[in-house]
C-alpha cells in the first residue's frame, strides 16, 4: 500500500534546520514543508523591505538550503516553503544565485498573487468592504496606514507546482498546512471535494507546521511523563508523518533523535492555535477534530485517522498590517533587599518625571522581570518582598517615533540618584514599530485569478 | 473535598491569533477529564484570568482527546505585533492556567506526583 511520508521543516522564521537533515537522513522523508510566517513575520518582513526594496523574504530560506540541499538531492527530497514572504521571486532570484554559483541543478517553482496590498480599493469597489473580521470595524481607520495584506492561498498552486517538476515550492503567505497538503494532494490525487481526506491532509499539515512542538518540544507537562522526561531536547527530531491514500496518518520522527511522539505530545499540538475545533478553518476545506481518533502506538508512533471535512469557504481570510505607532522600551534591575520595592519607587518616579516633562503616551506599561512579566496579572505574590533580584522592564507606546526614543532617556540618572542597587540598565536601542494586524475576508474569485506558478530551472 | 491546582492534575498549551489567547487543558484520563469539564467552566475561567482577557471566554469539550480547549477573547493587548508585553504571544497563559485550583472528588485517583495544596 502507497504511503507518503513527510517531514517537518522549520516552525517559524529562525528556527533550526539541524533537524530537518535528520529527518532526510534517516527519516526517508519524500517532501519537507517548511513554516516560515507566523502571523507577526510578515510584519517583521515588512520592515526589512521598507529598508532595502529586494528584501521581504525570510533571510534563513538561503542558508538553510545550501546546506540541505545535497543531502536532499541524494534522497530525491523535495521542499514546499512559505519562506517568500512578501517577496517570493527575490527569494527565488537569491536562491536562483547562490545555486548557480555552487554549479546546482534544481527546478524552482515561485507562487504570487497573495498580495493583495496593491489591490485594496479594488476589492471594496467589487463588494468587499475589508471590515475587521472580528471587531466588524470599518478599514477605513487604518486604510491610509496599511503596509502589507495578503490572503492566505490554499493546497492548489502548490500541487500545480509540484505537478510541473518542481523540487523546489516557494510561496508567500500560504495556509500553513497547505505546505502539507499539498504533497498529499498530488501524490494520492484526492479530489478539491474529497472533504474529509482534505481534513486528514489538514490534520497532518497541523501537527507538524510547528516544527518540535509536534515532537515533545514545548510539551508543558508537570505530570509523569512531562517535560522533564522527554529525551534529549537538544537533538529533537521534528516530526514525520506516514500517510496513507485514505488519509490516516503515523505521526512519528526519525530514528536517533531527542524528543518524543506520544498522545499527549501529538494533543497537544492538535489544539495549538485552534478556536472552535469542530470548525477549523483551512482555504481547502473545514476540519472537525471532534471525529479525529490518536492511538498511541508506542515507540514514537501515534496514528490518527477519523478527521471528517465540511466543504471549504467560500472566502479566503487576508490579514493586513497597519502602522500602529513606535514602542519604546528601558529596563533597570535591582537586587534584594526590597528589589520588588525598589523597582516600584523608581516606577513611581518614572510616571511623575514623564508628567513633568509633559511627555503625554498612548499607554505606558510596566513589567517586573523575575516577578510578572510572563504570567502579568496572574502572577503569585507570596514571595514578592524577597526577591533576589527584579528587573523593572517599561515600555511606551507613541505615534511618533521621537518621542518613543525620548522614553528611554529618563533612566540613566536614576543609577546613581535614584534607589540603592540599580544595575544592568538597558535602553540604548532604537524605538521599535508597532504593527496591528487586520483579519478579513475577501472573495475567492477576487483572488485566485491572480494567483500564478511559474517555473526556473537552474542551470549549472 | 480537596483543593488542587490543575498543574498536578492536567498540562496545557497556549497560542495566539490576533488578540485572543487560545489554550489547550488535557487530562491524562477519563476520570480526571470528568472534574474537568465539571471544574473549568466559561466563568471560572473568565474568573481566573480576569486581570488579562477583557473579552468573553469560549469553551469547547473535546471527548475524543480527553481536553477541553478554551478561547480568551481581548486578551493580547490588541495584539502580538501591537503588545507591549513581554509574553506579547500568550505562550505562559498555559502555565497561568496550571496555577487555577478546582475541588477534587475524594474518590478520584490522583496521579503519583500530584501535590495537594491544601487538605
Amino acid at each position: 500500500m502507497k504511503t507518503v511520508r513527510i517531514g517537518a521543516g522549520l516552525g517559524f522564521y529562525g528556527d533550526s534546520w539541524r533537524p530537518v537533515a535528520a529527518s532526510i537522513e534517516r527519516g526517508s522523508v519524500q517532501y519537507i514543508g517548511s513554516d516560515h510566517l507566523a502571523e507577526l513575520t510578515l510584519a517583521i518582513l515588512q520592515k526589512d523591505r521598507m529598508k532595502e526594496p529586494a528584501a521581504g523574504y525570510t533571510r534563513d530560506l538561503v542558508p538553510m538550503l545550501t546546506t540541505l540541499w545535497p543531502l536532499a538531492q541524494k534522497h530525491g527530497v523535495k521542499f514546499l516553503l512559505n519562506a517568500g514572504g512578501l517577496n517570493p521571486e527575490g527569494a527565488r532570484d537569491a536562491l536562483v544565485a547562490e545555486f548557480g554559483k555552487r554549479g546546482w541543478k534544481a527546478k524552482i517553482a515561485t507562487v504570487t498573487g497573495d498580495a493583495v496590498i496593491g489591490r485594496i480599493d479594488a476589492l471594496r469597489a467589487a463588494g468587499e468592504p475589508l471590515d475587521h473580521l472580528d471587531t466588524g470595524a470599518s478599514i477605513d481607520g487604518v486604510r491610509e496606514r496599511l503596509l502589507f495584506a495578503n490572503a492566505y492561498l490554499g493546497a492548489q498552486p502548490l500541487v500545480r507546482a509540484l505537478e510541473a517538476g518542481a523540487d523546489i515550492v516557494l510561496s508567500g503567505r500560504v495556509a500553513d498546512a497547505a505546505l502539507f497538503l499539498a504533497p498529499l494532494i498530488h501524490e494520492f490525487g484526492w479530489a478539491a471535494d474529497d472533504w474529509d481526506r482534505l481534513a486528514a491532509g489538514l490534520t497532518v499539515g497541523h501537527l507538524l507546521e510547528c516544527s518540535g512542538q509536534g515532537s515533545g518540544g514545548n510539551f508543558n507537562s508537570y505530570l509523569q511523563n512531562g517535560w522533564e522526561s522527554v529525551p534529549d531536547l537538544g537533538h529533537i527530531g521534528y516530526p514525520i508523518a506516514e500517510v496513507s491514500a485514505d488519509g490516516t496518518a503515523i505521526l512519528t520522527k526519525a530514528p536517533g533523535t531527542g524528543g518524543r511522539v506520544d498522545f499527549d505530545t501529538v494533543r497537544q499540538q492538535l489544539l495549538y492555535e485552534v478556536h472552535n475545533p469542530h470548525a477549523y478553518f483551512s482555504p481547502d476545506v473545514v476540519l472537525d477534530m471532534g471525529t479525529l481518533k490518536l492511538e498511541d502506538l508506542g515507540g514514537d508512533r501515534v496514528r490518527v485517522s477519523g478527521a471528517t471535512g465540511r466543504p471549504r469557504p467560500d472566502k479566503l481570510k487576508v490579514v493586513a498590517g497597519y502602522d500602529d505607532g513606535w514602542a519604546g522600551t528601558a529596563t533597570i534591575g535591582y537586587s534584594w533587599p526590597g528589589a520588588m520595592r525598589k523597582a516600584r519607587v523608581t516606577e513611581a518616579i518614572v510616571r511623575r518625571q514623564l508628567e513633568e516633562l509633559k511627555l503625554a503616551y498612548d499607554e505606558i506599561h510596566a513589567e517586573f522581570l523575575g516577578y510578572d512579566s510572563l504570567l502579568g496579572a496572574l502572577a503569585d505574590n507570596t514571595h514578592i518582598e524577597e526577591l533576589n533580584e527584579v528587573y523593572l522592564k517599561m515600555s511606551v507606546r507613541a505615534k511618533d517615533r521621537r518621542l518613543a526614543e525620548a522614553f528611554p532617556r529618563q533612566f540613566p540618572w536614576l543609577a546613581l540618584s535614584g534607589p540603592p542597587t540599580a544595575s544592568g540598565f538597558s535602553g540604548i536601542e532604537p524605538a521599535r514599530q508597532l504593527l496591528g494586524l487586520w483579519p478579513t475576508l475577501v472573495r475567492r474569485d477576487l483572488v485566485e485569478p491572480e494567483v500564478k506558478v511559474s517555473l526556473q530551472e537552474t542551470a549549472p | 473535598m480537596t483543593r488542587v491546582r490543575l498543574v498536578d492534575i492536567a498540562h496545557a498549551r497556549s497560542g495566539d491569533k490576533g488578540d485572543r489567547c487560545d489554550l489547550g487543558l488535557f487530562a491524562p484520563d477519563a476520570a480526571t477529564y470528568a472534574v474537568l469539564k465539571r471544574e473549568v467552566t466559561p466563568e471560572r475561567i473568565a474568573r481566573h484570568f480576569a486581570g488579562m482577557a477583557s473579552g468573553p471566554v469560549a469553551l469547547y469539550p473535546l471527548d475524543n482527546l480527553l481536553a477541553l480547549k478554551i478561547v480568551l477573547n481581548g486578551a493580547l493587548q490588541g495584539g502580538a505585533a501591537r503588545s507591549l508585553r513581554s509574553d506579547n504571544l500568550g505562550k505562559c497563559a498555559a502555565a497561568a492556567l496550571l496555577r487555577m485550583e478546582i475541588e477534587l472528588p475524594p474518590d478520584l485517583v490522583i496521579p503519583a506526583n500530584a501535590g495537594i495544596v491544601r487538605p
